[in-house]
């Protein structure tokens, strides 16, 4: 592939979603999984808390005017916990989020948005306390995530943050689309596949 | 030292150190179903890409799967679609597919192992996060996102990071009523819902080690709600004898020196983790969650408890549980009134799972007013059972048999709840709108104890309700 595919820095005006333990079904009601392509997955991120039945709107971060045109979001502890679909990923991407910074999130959550080239950074509860505020004071404030310091910056402020190192690296030396990685050692998964006995049935000596 | 499972058949998969320090792990078992993989596939077809091992990937329809009325066309154009995407992909792929008409059509992780298929040692993936439920055999077995099932299409190859190991010693022997179910929900009690991120667990202790294989799969099924990916349990003689005879088992000679591979896999005597917790299995009772998490959990003797006495950490999404559930801290959990039962789902509707229910069920009828559905977890499954008569049992009692699918575990199928109902469910996830109504709730138990709740209209100790 020749379109470059570093991610150092992420930045634009943030949206934040307060709440601990947001799970994937709650990013995308499992109805909406129902289809062949992630294409039309970005209007129905965090549908249930957004709308109600009748489809009138709830009060919610992603509805509020303030924060439109978001490309940050931020969140508390556990975030994307849950099931393993890219479609909670997905989904976000598709309303326009590059890039989430929270106390914690679960693993595949976390994962799935590194192989959308998503970077997923961990602050201090009480940054992210301060950052939440910020831009719920100024949600024109443009919130920055630098991953080679592992600093956000916005405002006067600047905090540290951090993540799987692996991960940043891949997103930083563009390399988070692992197929073509993957495929330059095919030679040695060969060699890898004929020395596993039960992939040939135990009927030949390992 | 020694060493553990986990790492020994991570280095046995270990293709190679990748520059960011993730290891190029091979999977030597990959499963698919309907709702994760069609992207996957259409990648695939963008980078002119094939599947290297089609032998190695297998698939099935679950999710989608209407469980009362399986001819095709699917009533549902949208879940027709997806199985005709399913077809299609795995035809023009060469993969094998246990479709409605294979008759071993079934939850995915129902179908891996009784099939023969998941077998100790393997490396296995699936785009889906229960997984984990394999690991009963002594597999590394993990959830993977839609990205990673096209690299495993691909390349047979994953770029994963190696978590931390944690031994979870089970220690005493279940008092009777009490199942591996409570057992889960009781470590993920204790540990909280991301106490396993990074980890993988290791099961075992003379709770695990009596164990059959069905009880050790509920266990392993259930490791990702408490934030770990993966779970196992060593293989043992129950693994090998379980495995012994199954489609895709190996035969004969064959058999034997697979049992000498899979001993040789197994733990360590004295092997190293990185972290162990204990658990009194014989303290545990049957065990409800209360809340929007599997963490959110207490036993049926106990109360719903103050938010004030929870640790802090964990307030916030109590106090957003009772907005939610509208129980009341304080009261008896048991007594609570239901609305519907549902048995089934990855981790609990296999047929031990079955029998269990029947047993307390048998003679009995469903509460007046409760909805109550047994959803098989295969076509196999549900042969076995109707073989027994256990759909006698349930049809008699009021309860509806259906065929085999996900069902109502997360309502990408008909089966749903509607508006506030409350669930007695034997599945896994009690997250706000898991079952198909934003504001319906869930309360997760075992299948005795659903079955128990749905005769008596509302939660009560199975314990009271054996048959002698």
């Amino acid at each position: 592939m020749s379109q470059n595919l570093n991610v150092k820095t992420v930045k634009g005006r943030a949206l934040p979603l307060t709440g601990d333990d947001i799970d994937t079904d709650r990013i995308i009601p499992a109805r909406y999984l129902k289809c062949v392509t992630f294409d039309e997955l970005g209007q129905y991120a965090f549908y249930d808390e957004r709308f109600r039945e009748d489809g009138t709107k709830k009060n919610h971060p992603f509805n509020d005017p303030r924060y439109k045109g978001a490309s940050i979001l931020i969140v508390n502890k556990n975030f994307g916990c849950g099931s393993s679909r890219e479609h909670a990923p997905q989904s976000l991407m598709r309303f326009g989020i590059n890039g989430i910074i929270g106390e914690s999130f679960a693993e595949i959550f976390a994962d799935n948005c590194t192989t959308l080239g998503i970077p997923v950074v961990v602050a201090q509860k009480s940054d992210i306390g301060n950052l939440m505020s910020v831009v719920k004071d100024d949600p024109a404030c443009e919130v920055r995530i630098d991953l080679e310091s592992k600093e956000v910056c916005y405002g006067d402020f600047s905090i540290p943050v951090h993540q799987q190192e692996s991960s940043r690296r891949v997103l930083v030396e563009g390399t988070w689309d692992s197929m073509a990685v993957l495929k330059s050692a095919a030679a040695e998964t060969k060699q890898l596949a004929n020395r596993l006995p039960y992939l040939k049935g135990f009927q030949e000596d390992a | 030292m020694g060493e553990n499972l986990f790492n020994k058949v991570w280095k046995l998969h270990s293709v190679r150190e990748l520059p960011s320090g993730q290891t190029q792990l091979f999977i030597g078992l990959h499963l698919i179903h309907e709702v994760t993989s069609p992207q996957a596939f259409q990648m695939l077809r963008e980078r002119g890409e094939k599947v290297v091992y089609p032998g190695h990937t297998f698939a099935t329809v679950d999710h989608i799967a209407p469980t009362d009325d399986q001819t095709r066309p699917f009533k549902d154009p949208l879940a027709e679609q997806m199985m005709k995407a399913l077809e299609k992909n795995t035809k023009e792929f060469g993969i094998k597919l246990f479709d409605m008409k294979s008759q071993k059509q079934g939850i995915v992780h129902v179908i891996g192992p009784e099939l023969g298929i998941t077998q100790p040692g393997m490396t296995i993936a699936c785009g889906d996060s229960h997984t984990s439920t394999h690991g009963a055999f002594g597999a590394v077995a993990f959830g993977i996102g839609t990205s990673q099932i096209r690299d495993v299409l691909a390349t047979q190859c994953l770029a994963m990071a190696k978590p931390k190991v944690r031994r979870i010693n089970v220690t005493g022997k279940l008092g009777k009523g009490v199942y591996a179910k409570d057992v889960i929900l009781s470590i993920i009690r204790k540990l909280g819902v991301k106490g396993g991120i990074g980890y993988a667990h290791e099961y075992g202790g003379e709770v695990l080690e009596r164990m059959s294989m069905e009880e050790r799969m509920s266990i392993c099924n259930m490791s990702i709600e408490g934030g770990a990916r993966a779970g196992y349990v060593n293989p043992d003689r129950t693994t090998f004898d379980y495995i012994k005879g199954r489609e895709f088992a190996p035969k004969g000679a064959a058999f034997e020196k697979a049992v000498d591979w899979w001993k040789s896999i197994a733990s360590d005597k004295n092997a190293k983790y990185d972290d162990r917790v204990e658990l009194n299995g014989s303290k545990l009772e049957p065990t409800i969650t209360w809340g929007i998490n599997p963490g959110q959990a207490v036993g049926i003797s106990e109360n719903f408890p103050e938010v004030g006495e929870l640790p802090e950490d964990q307030q916030n999404t109590a106090r957003e549980a009772y907005e939610h559930m509208s129980f009341e801290p304080g009261k008896p959990v048991a007594g609570t009134k239901i609305d519907v039962a549902f048995i089934g789902s990855c981790t609990n509707s296999r047929i031990s799972d079955l029998r269990e229910a029947a047993r307390i069920v048998k003679g009995k009828k469903v509460a007046k007013g409760i909805r109550a559905l047994v959803v098989p977890g295969s076509q196999q499954v549900k042969k076995a059972a109707e073989k027994e008569g256990l759909d006698r049992i349930f049809s008699e009692a009021g309860f509806e048999w259906r065929g085999a699918g996900c069902s109502m575990c997360l309502a990408m199928n008909p089966d749903k709840l509607k508006g506030r109902e409350i669930c007695a469910s034997s599945s896994n996830r009690n997250f706000k709108g898991r079952q198909g109504s934003a504001t319906g709730r869930t309360i997760l138990m075992s299948p005795a104890m659903v079955a128990a709740a749905a005769l008596n209209g509302k939660l009560v100790d199975v314990r009271d309700h054996l048959p002698n």
